[in-house]
């Protein structure tokens, strides 16, 4: 590899000093799920599968793994498919079709997105009660989903207003149904938004704390931001568990993240390359 | 002949407030091209796509032969449409764009095949069918688009500024071919198009709108020779009419110091007299003085200054004459064009 100018060599020092926290949290839970005794980023004493059996057993009362790992996986997965389709749905009517009260949803949609969530969990509190679906996986994803909606509806109204309204006009014409060019050419020119939008909404649910922890109690619901949660208590911390903990919470991000950072970044450069 | 009668009846096209199409009146007779001319927002889209079926009339009727066809979805209604900017799907091969309308029909992909063949190769862009729209030249896009309208042999041809997006040298070629096509297929066809050289060039009558109102509708000998008001007056004929602001007085139209004189009666009082710069010459008795001089190739396009007037001549390069100078402007007296102050055509 050529060595880079020297402005450049600049910049990534001070990216690299920027970088620097982030880094060293990682090495940290990287070191502390494999040690026992981890002083600072020294590991002190031998390595063990110690702080890994929570993999295996269900520790101190807690359930097994799989059962907060599953009901994550069902939370994002849920979550993202919801926002998917429903998102997509709005955003295409809101970008293509003229009805009374356009733009006022509009507005509407833009006023939520900005709205901070934290502030209604009392009331989402109530109303998941008297709807019966307090302390329960569908009552957290239907909410989350809500909550999530404007953004989704925003950013798949801007992939649609992108694509070319004569493109679907031709299928009209062509002989297509309305819903035939929603299905088989809007849709899938609108691909990377579609991609965008499933990844952060995964990403977003998959991450999700304050929802599943006001909204759930029973541990057989936990998702694994609570389990991991559970670790942290006043008595004693095993700090090790939660880091190995809190690698497993992270690897299957890190896959996502991997695999999909090229549609995400269609999200915040706001546009559809190629 | 498959072409049939369009028909439409106090057609009216309203988004909110604004008015994009009043009442308009217009037939097509079968087999006919005819062209909608005017600038752009003027409505002429606006028309085409509600007889396409994309926009929903406000008011009025369209009728297809004897069939009323406003109210039915675009696929109710057997046309063909090019668009300007061609509208072919991206991620299909020109194949398959192509078939498109016939795999929607569920035709046997052995006569898709044929069709879209037969259909290719009148269009000439059979060798490149297997690429995407994006490997092929913006004339084989353009080839592509008219294929896939004519694929499903409509009963009525729509054509959406078609040859807008090409260069100028292929532009006058696909003028030629879509017009002996058209021709050939005997397909009634309506052309929307701001280019009035274009409209002339292909149409068998052209209707002129402006601001969502039909002007005039005629043959192109007719719209060139008689214009119904100043609006066509001015936009159709390259170059454009002289259109000088006036009084029309006992037999003399007066504008500035200019006093032309009228071989026909006009009711007095102010109006506006039409001179194409083609029926000028420079051998008059009208003093004036040379302002610009624009070299158009085989002719000269002369702006002089006529009692305060500007007049543009044309002339042959020869004959041009120095910045500066004064001549005698002169115009055979039968082609003028009166028009009263409300700018309509005054028949003598």
């Amino acid at each position: 590899m050529p060595l880079l100018p020297p402005r450049w060599r600049l910049l990534v020092l001070v990216l690299a000093v920027l970088t620097l926290p982030i880094v060293t949290g990682v090495l940290w839970l990287l070191l502390t799920g494999w040690f026992d005794v981890v002083h600072g980023l020294l590991p002190v004493g031998g390595g063990s599968l110690e702080n890994w059996r929570f993999l295996w057993t269900s520790v101190g009362g807690r359930p097994p793994l799989r059962i907060p790992l599953m009901n994550s996986l069902i939370f994002a997965g849920v979550v993202a498919t919801l926002e998917v389709v429903i998102a997509s749905m709005a955003g295409y009517a809101i970008a293509r079709m003229a009805f009374p009260g356009r733009r006022g949803l509009l507005g509407l949609v833009l006023v939520l997105h900005a709205f901070p969530a934290v502030s209604l969990l009392i009331a989402i509190f109530y109303i998941l009660r008297i709807l019966g679906l307090f302390d329960t996986l569908l009552g957290v994803i239907l909410v989350k989903v809500a909550l999530e909606l404007p953004l989704g509806i925003w950013l798949m109204k801007g992939f649609f207003d992108y694509l070319s309204w004569e493109i679907e006009m031709a299928a009209l014409v062509d002989g297509m149904s309305r819903w035939g060019v929603f299905w088989r050419i809007a849709l899938p020119m609108a691909r990377p938004g579609l991609l965008a939008l499933g990844t952060f909404a995964l990403l977003s649910a998959w991450g999700e704390f304050i929802l599943p922890f006001t909204l759930i109690v029973s541990s057989q619901r936990w998702t694994m931001a609570m389990y991991m949660q559970s670790f942290l208590s006043e008595a004693f911390t095993d700090f090790g568990m939660m880091a190995a903990v809190g690698l497993v919470y992270a690897a299957p991000v890190l896959i996502l993240f991997a695999l999909g950072q090229r549609y995400l970044l269609n999200i915040y450069t706001g546009g559809v390359k190629g | 002949m498959r072409g049939i009668r369009v028909r439409l009846e106090r057609l009216s096209k309203r988004f909110g407030h604004v008015v994009a199409v009043q009442a308009l009146d217009l037939e097509v007779a079968p087999g006919e091209l005819l062209a909608l001319l005017g600038p752009s927002g003027c409505g002429k889209s606006t028309t085409l796509l509600m007889i396409a079926g994309i926009y929903q009339p406000t008011a009025g009727a369209i009728y297809f032969g004897e069939r009323r066809v406003d109210h039915l979805p675009p696929r109710d209604r057997d046309v063909g449409m090019v668009f300007q900017s061609y509208a072919l799907y991206p991620h299909l091969t020109l194949f398959e764009n192509i078939a498109f309308p016939l795999r929607l029909k569920r035709r046997s992909s052995v006569e898709v095949t044929r069709v879209v063949r037969r259909t290719a190769e009148l269009l000439g862009i059979a060798p490149v069918l297997d690429r995407y729209p994006a490997q092929v030249s913006g004339g084989q896009q353009q080839r592509a688009a008219l294929a896939r309208a004519l694929v499903k042999e409509p009963q009525v041809l729509l054509l959406d500024e078609p040859l807008s997006n090409l260069d100028a040298q292929i532009r006058v070629q696909a003028r030629g071919e879509i017009r002996r096509l058209q021709q050939e297929l005997g397909i009634t066809t309506m052309l929307v198009t701001h280019d009035q050289a274009e409209a002339l060039a292909m149409a068998d009558r052209v209707a002129v709108f402006s601001m969502g109102q039909l002007l005039q509708v005629a043959t192109p000998d007719e719209l060139y020779r008689r214009p119904a008001n100043t609006f066509v007056a001015r936009f159709v004929g390259h170059p454009p009419m002289n259109v000088l602001e006036g009084t029309f007085t006992d037999g003399q139209f007066v504008a500035g110091s200019l006093r032309f004189p009228l071989l026909v009666a006009a009711p007095p009082g102010p109006g506006y007299l039409g001179i194409r710069p083609e029926d000028a010459h420079l051998r008059g008795s009208i003093p004036g003085r040379v302002v610009v001089v624009e070299s158009q190739g085989r002719h000269a396009l002369v702006t002089v200054d006529v009692g305060g007037v500007e007049l543009k001549v044309l002339v042959d390069q020869g004959d041009r004459p120095a910045v500066g100078a004064q001549v005698g402007v002169g115009v055979e007296p039968p082609a003028v064009h009166l028009f009263d102050m409300s700018g309509v055509r005054i028949e003598p």
